[in-house]
C-alpha cells in the first residue's frame, strides 16, 4: 500500500514538473549579460571560473567550509569508533592482504600522470573547463588508487600536518577574501591583481581538497570503524 | 523538444525515483544511494534548463559544481555515521529497536552483524 501511494505519488510529481518544463517562459533575469560586462575585470577568461571564485566567491568560500566540517564530522566519528575497539590492534594496513599486483602496477604507473593532468587542469581554469574543483578530484582519484595499491594507507586519525595541509587552502582563500575588506567589501579583488589572486586560491584549494576528499574516503577505508 | 529539455526531463525523473527510493527503502545505505540520485537529478534539472537557450549559462554550471562537492561531502559523512551507528548497534537497516523485535523474520537486508567491534546490544 505504501509502495503504491509512493510511486503514484512520485509519478504524479514527475509528470507535473515535466509539464511545467515543456512550457517554461524565458527566464525572468538573464546573469548572462551581467556575467559579459564583469568579465573583463574578473582576472580569468572561463565564465565558469569567474563564476566560482569571483563573482559568486561567497559560495565557494562557504562551500570548502562545508568540506571542512563534513571531514570534520567523518574524522569524529571514526576516532571515536576506534577508541571503542580494541587498543592492541595492529593498524589495517597491516592485517590487509597482499594488493593486486596489477594495481599496483597501474598506480604506480598512473599516479605521475594523474598529478601531471591536475597540475594541467588547474592551470587551464583560467580560460577553458577545468580549476581547482577537478584538478583535486584527479589528485583524489590517485590518492585512492595509491590506497588499493597498498602503499598509501588508511588513516584512522590525520596527523598534524595533514591536518594544516587540509585547511590550509580555505586559510589562503579566507585571507584573499578578506584583505579587499580595508578598501572594499569582502571577496571584491582588485580587478588588475584578480588574475594573479584567483590562481593563488586555486592552487591552494587543489591541494586542500585533494587532501579533504581522499580523506573523506581513506578514514572511511579502515576497517577497525565497522568490523575488524 | 530541445536536447536541453531531455536533460532536465531526465533529471525531473531521476528526482522522482530518488524521493520515492528515499521514503520507500528502508536500509540507510540505500537511502544514501537514493538521496545521491536525488542531486543528481536536481544537478541535471538545473544544467539542461541552463543551456535551453542555447547559449549555455555559466552561473547554474558553477552551481551545480558547487553542489556536487557539498553532495560528497555530505555523502561521505551520511556514510561515517551509518559506520557508527552499525558498528553500536549491529544495524544500519533504519528499524527502531521495536520493529526489529516485531518483524525479525521479515528483516531482508541488515548488513551482517557478526563482525561489530562494539558488540550488539551493549548499553
Amino acid at each position: 500500500m505504501k509502495r503504491l501511494v509512493t510511486l503514484s505519488a512520485a509519478a504524479i510529481f514527475a509528470a507535473l514538473l515535466i509539464d511545467v518544463l515543456l512550457d517554461l517562459p524565458a527566464a525572468a533575469l538573464d546573469l548572462r549579460a551581467l556575467l559579459a560586462e564583469a568579465m573583463p575585470a574578473s582576472g580569468v577568461a572561463h565564465p565558469v571560473t569567474a563564476v566560482l571564485l569571483n563573482t559568486r566567491g561567497y559560495d565557494t568560500l562557504l562551500e570548502i567550509a562545508v568540506l571542512l566540517v563534513a571531514l570534520l564530522g567523518v574524522v569524529i566519528s571514526s576516532a571515536r569508533t576506534n577508541l571503542s575497539s580494541d587498543p592492541g590492534r595492529t593498524p589495517a594496513s597491516h592485517v590487509a592482504i597482499d594488493a593486486d599486483p596489477m594495481v599496483s602496477a597501474l598506480a604506480r604507473l598512473v599516479t605521475p600522470l594523474a598529478v601531471i593532468f591536475a597540475i594541467y587542469v588547474l592551470w587551464a581554469g583560467a580560460h577553458r573547463p577545468g580549476g581547482a574543483f577537478q584538478a583535486a578530484a584527479i589528485l583524489a582519484a590517485a590518492l585512492v588508487l595509491l590506497h588499493f595499491a597498498r602503499i598509501v594507507p588508511a588513516c584512522t586519525a590525520p596527523s598534524c600536518r595533514l591536518r594544516v595541509a587540509a585547511v590550509a587552502g580555505f586559510a589562503i582563500f579566507l585571507v584573499i577574501a578578506a584583505i579587499p575588506l580595508a578598501g572594499g567589501a569582502l571577496l571584491q579583488y582588485p580587478p588588475a591583481a584578480a588574475g594573479l589572486l584567483i590562481l593563488a586560491i586555486e592552487s591552494g584549494l587543489t591541494v586542500s581538497l585533494a587532501l579533504v576528499l581522499a580523506g573523506l574516503f581513506l578514514l572511511l577505508a579502515d576497517d577497525a570503524g565497522g568490523r575488524q | 523538444m530541445s536536447g536541453a529539455l531531455l536533460y532536465a526531463i531526465a533529471g525531473v525523473l531521476l528526482f522522482a525515483a530518488g524521493a520515492a527510493g528515499v521514503v520507500l527503502l528502508d536500509h540507510l545505505l540505500r537511502r544514501v544511494l537514493a538521496f545521491n540520485i536525488m542531486g543528481s537529478g536536481a544537478c541535471l534539472v538545473l544544467v539542461g534548463l541552463a543551456q535551453r537557450n542555447g547559449i549555455p549559462d555559466p552561473v547554474p554550471q558553477a552551481m551545480v559544481l558547487t553542489g556536487i562537492v557539498v553532495a560528497v561531502a555530505a555523502t561521505g559523512l551520511a556514510l561515517a555515521l551509518i559506520r557508527r551507528l552499525h558498528a553500536q548497534t549491529g544495524h544500519a537497516d533504519g528499524k527502531t529497536e521495536e520493529e526489529r523485535v516485531k518483524g525479525e523474520t521479515g528483516a531482508g537486508c541488515s548488513l551482517p552483524a557478526s563482525h561489530s567491534v562494539a558488540g550488539r546490544g551493549d548499553d
